[in-house]
C-alpha cells in the first residue's frame, strides 16, 4: 500500500519534469551524444550522411593541427589572465561600492552599463580606442604617443598587443555581472557579524579576510566556475575584435576553431569539429572538477 | 567597572520626510551603574532599551550626553577601544568558524604588548568555554549546536577577553521556556563568578526581575523607574511601571476617594487617609485579594482556575479596566469558592491587602501615596 502510493507520487514528479527533460534531451543530450559519435567517424559528410571508417584519426588530426594548438594556447592564456583578474577587480569595485553611501546607486548603474550595452556598440568603442586606420591612430596610441612612447597596432600588430586587447575587452565585458553578484552578496552578509567583530577590535583587513571573504565565498566560487566556462567558450568577442579570419590573425579560440571546421573558409569537416568540441568538453569538465574539489575545502556554505 | 550615563540622548532623523521632528529613541538617560552588578534594562519593544545598549557599546553615537566607564569618558571612543563584551540577540556567531575559533577570535585581535602566544590564547579560550560549560563542543560549527549552546558560545566569546562591561541584547529571547529559565540562572552564576558589570536588555519583566540586582524600566525612550526589582514591584512610581511588572498583571479599577474611604463602584473597599477627595485609578496586585464572605469588595464570579499550589479566581467588575479581574488565592480557600460558585449570578467577595493596593492620579497616572486607617 505504502509502496504503491510512493510510486504514484513519484510518477507525478516525473510528469512535472517531463517538459524540461524532453527539451533538454532533444536539444542538449542528443546533440552531445551525436557529437561524441561523429568525433569517431572519419570523414563524415553531413550531406550524404556517409563516413569512411571509425577510429581515433579525427583526434590525432586535430591535436596535430598547428591552428588548433594555437587556438588552445590562445584560449588558455585568455582564461588564465581574465578569470582571476576580472573576479579580483570586480571584488575590489564591489567592496568600494559597498562602503560608500552617497551616489552608490549612480555608481552601481554606471558599472552595470556595459552589461546592457549592445555588443556592436562596444565593438565600435574598442575600435576607436585601439584600431589604427588610414584616418586615425586610435585613442590609446595617441595617448602612448603623448607620453612619448611608440604606438602599436593593437588589432593587426604583434601577438601580445592583440592578446592585451582581447583580455582587456573580456575583463571589461564580464565585469558588470560579477560586480552585480558580489555587491548583492556583500549586502547579504548580516551586519551583526561586523558589529561583533568591531566590538572585539578586529582590524579592517582581518574583518575582510576572516569574515567578509568566507561569507561571500560561495558567490566568488560561482563566479570563478562560470568565468572559467565562459572564457573557455570565448568566440564572439574575438570575432568582434579581429574579424572572421581568426586563424590568419593567429587569434583563434577553440570554439572559433570548431566553427571554422564546420562553416569557415576551411570548413566542411564535421568530424574534426566534433573531435575539437569533445576535447574542449573534456578540458572544461576537468577544470570544473578541480574547482569543485578545491571548493569543498575552502568554501563555507 | 562602574558605568555612568549622563543626560544620554539619542535622536534619529525621522524616516517620514514630511515630519521634521526627530525620533527620540533615548531621552535624557541618567544612571550610575555600580561596579559588578547585573542590571536589567526593561521595557516594551521600541522603548529605546536596545539603543541604550548600543550607545554604551559605542556602535551608536549619542546625540547628547556623556558615557563614563569608571572615571574615563568613553563617549567618543569607538567600540573596539571601550573594552566591552557584547552578546547579540541572534548571537552573531561566525558560521564558518568552529566554536573554538569563534572564542579565539577576539583574542587574536590583540596587538603589541597585549599580544598573546598561541598557548595562552588557547588556555583562555578553554577557560571561558569551561565557565559556560561548552568545553566539550569546541570543534563544532555553530549550526551544529542547539540554541542554548549557541547562546553559551556567544557569552564565552564576549567574556574571553575579560571585558570591563558585558552587554547582553535580549539574550534569552531565542530560547524555549525551559531553557530560558536555565540560561538565566547561568547568566546570573557567570556574572557572580566573573564580577563583571553586566547590562542586559529584555522585554520580559519576569526575566529581569528574577536575576537583576537593579532594573531600569523604560518606555518611549524615557526612564520611568530605577531600583531593586522587589522595590520597584512593591512601590511603582506610576501606572505604567505597575502594569508592566508582575504576572498576572495588576488589576486596574476606576475609584473614588470619598469621606476618607476608597470606593470602587458602590463598595467602600478601604479606609484611607492622607488623600484629598478625588477620582483615582486603583491598582490591585493579584495577590492583594483575600476571599471573605463578609468582604467589602464584591465582584461577579466568572470562573476558578486551579494552578496547583494556588488558585486563580477570575471575576468581573464594571469598574475594572482590565477585561477580567485575576486574583491569586492560596489553595486553602478553594472550598469556599466552590460552594459559592453554585448560584447563577454568583458573587465573590474580597478583602484587600492594603500594601498591594496602589492609587494613581487620573491625569498624570503618577502614584498617589495614602495611609490606611
Amino acid at each position: 500500500m505504502v509502496k504503491r502510493k510512493f510510486s504514484r507520487s513519484s510518477l507525478k514528479g516525473w510528469l512535472y519534469l517531463l517538459p524540461a527533460i524532453l527539451f533538454l534531451g532533444a536539444f542538449m543530450v542528443y546533440p552531445l551524444i551525436d557529437v561524441f559519435v561523429y568525433s569517431f567517424e572519419e570523414g563524415y559528410n553531413s550531406a550524404s550522411q556517409t563516413y569512411f571508417g571509425t577510429g581515433m584519426y579525427n583526434y590525432s588530426y586535430v591535436l596535430h593541427d598547428p591552428y588548433f594548438l594555437q587556438a588552445v594556447k590562445n584560449t588558455f592564456i585568455l582564461v588564465i589572465i581574465t578569470v582571476p583578474l576580472s573576479t579580483g577587480i570586480a571584488l575590489l569595485i564591489s567592496i568600494g561600492l559597498h562602503s560608500i553611501k552617497p551616489l552608490r546607486e549612480l555608481f552601481q548603474t554606471i558599472f552595470f552599463l556595459p552589461y546592457v550595452t549592445n555588443t556592436l556598440a562596444v565593438g565600435m568603442v574598442f575600435m576607436i580606442l585601439f584600431k589604427k586606420t588610414a584616418y586615425s591612430e586610435g585613442l590609446i596610441n595617441l595617448l602612448i604617443a603623448w607620453f612619448g612612447g611608440e604606438g602599436v597596432d593593437f588589432i593587426d600588430g604583434p601577438y601580445w598587443a592583440k592578446m592585451f586587447v582581447l583580455c582587456f575587452y573580456t575583463i571589461w565585458v564580464v565585469m558588470p555581472f560579477k560586480i552585480l553578484i558580489l555587491t548583492s552578496a556583500l549586502s547579504g552578509v548580516n551586519q551583526e557579524y561586523y558589529h561583533a567583530a568591531r566590538v572585539d577590535g578586529t582590524s579592517k583587513f582581518r574583518i575582510f579576510m576572516r569574515i567578509t571573504l568566507p561569507m561571500i565565498s560561495p558567490m566568488i566560487f560561482y563566479l570563478i566556475i562560470t568565468g572559467f566556462i565562459g572564457a573557455f567558450k570565448a568566440y564572439s568577442d574575438v570575432v568582434a575584435l579581429f574579424g572572421t579570419d581568426l586563424n590568419a590573425a593567429g587569434m583563434n579560440t577553440i570554439v572559433g576553431y570548431v566553427y571554422d571546421m564546420l562553416y569557415g573558409d576551411s570548413g566542411g569537416y564535421p568530424s574534426y569539429a566534433s573531435a575539437a568540441a569533445i576535447i574542449l568538453f573534456a578540458i572544461i569538465l576537468t577544470i570544473t572538477c578541480i574547482n569543485l574539489l578545491i571548493s569543498n575545502k575552502k568554501i563555507h556554505y | 567597572m562602574k558605568v555612568v550615563l549622563q543626560n544620554l540622548t539619542k535622536k534619529f532623523p525621522n524616516r517620514d520626510r514630511k515630519k521634521h521632528e526627530d525620533v527620540i529613541a533615548v531621552d535624557n538617560f541618567n544612571f550610575e551603574i555600580p561596579d559588578g552588578k547585573l542590571i536589567g534594562l526593561l521595557g516594551p519593544s521600541g522603548c529605546g532599551k536596545s539603543t541604550t545598549l548600543n550607545l554604551i557599546s559605542g556602535l551608536v553615537k549619542p546625540s547628547e550626553g556623556r558615557i563614563f566607564f569608571g572615571e574615563d569618558d568613553v563617549t567618543d571612543l569607538p567600540p573596539e577601544n571601550r573594552g566591552i563584551g557584547l552578546v547579540f540577540q541572534n548571537y552573531a556567531l561566525y558560521p564558518h568558524l568552529t566554536v573554538k575559533q569563534n572564542i579565539l577570535f577576539p583574542l587574536q585581535n590583540f596587538k603589541g604588548k597585549d599580544k598573546l602566544s598561541k598557548a595562552q590564547m588557547l588556555e583562555k579560550a578553554v577557560e571561558a568555554a569551561k565557565l559556560v560549560q561548552i568545553d566539550e563542543l569546541m570543534e563544532r560549527k555553530p549550526r551544529e549546536l542547539s540554541g542554548g549552546q549557541q547562546q553559551r558560545v556567544a557569552i564565552a566569546r564576549a567574556l574571553v577577553k575579560m571585558p570591563k562591561v558585558l552587554l547582553l541584547d535580549e539574550p534569552l529571547s531565542n530560547l524555549d521556556a525551559r531553557l530560558r529559565l536555565q540560561t538565566r540562572e547561568e547568566i546570573r552564576r557567570i556574572q557572580r563568578e566573573t564580577k563583571i558589570t553586566t547590562i542586559f536588555v529584555t522585554h520580559d519583566q519576569e526575566e529581569a526581575m528574577s536575576i537583576s540586582d537593579m532594573i531600569v524600566v523604560m518606555k518611549d525612550g524615557v526612564v520611568h523607574q530605577i531600583g531593586q526589582p522587589q522595590k520597584v514591584y512593591d512601590s511603582p512610581i506610576n501606572m505604567f511601571v505597575a502594569k508592566f511588572l508582575g504576572t498576572p498583571p495588576i488589576n486596574i479599577f476606576n475609584g473614588q476617594i470619598r469621606d476618607n474611604r476608597l470606593y470602587i463602584g458602590e463598595d467602600a473597599v478601604l479606609s484611607v487617609s492622607g488623600v484629598s477627595e478625588r477620582a483615582v485609578y486603583v491598582g490591585i496586585r493579584p495577590e492583594g485579594f483575600i476571599l471573605n464572605d463578609e468582604g467589602a469588595f464584591r465582584c461577579a464570579l466568572n470562573r476558578v482556575e486551579v494552578m496547583g499550589r494556588d488558585i486563580s479566581v477570575v471575576s468581573t467588575n464594571k469598574e475594572c479596566l482590565n477585561p477580567v479581574i485575576r486574583s491569586i488565592i492560596n489553595a486553602e480557600n478553594r472550598a469556599d469558592v466552590e460552594t459559592e460558585q453554585s448560584g447563577k449570578d454568583a458573587v465573590v467577595r474580597f478583602d484587600l491587602i492594603p500594601a498591594k493596593v496602589f492609587l494613581f492620579d487620573r491625569e498624570t497616572e503618577e502614584r498617589v501615596d495614602f495611609e490606611v486607617r
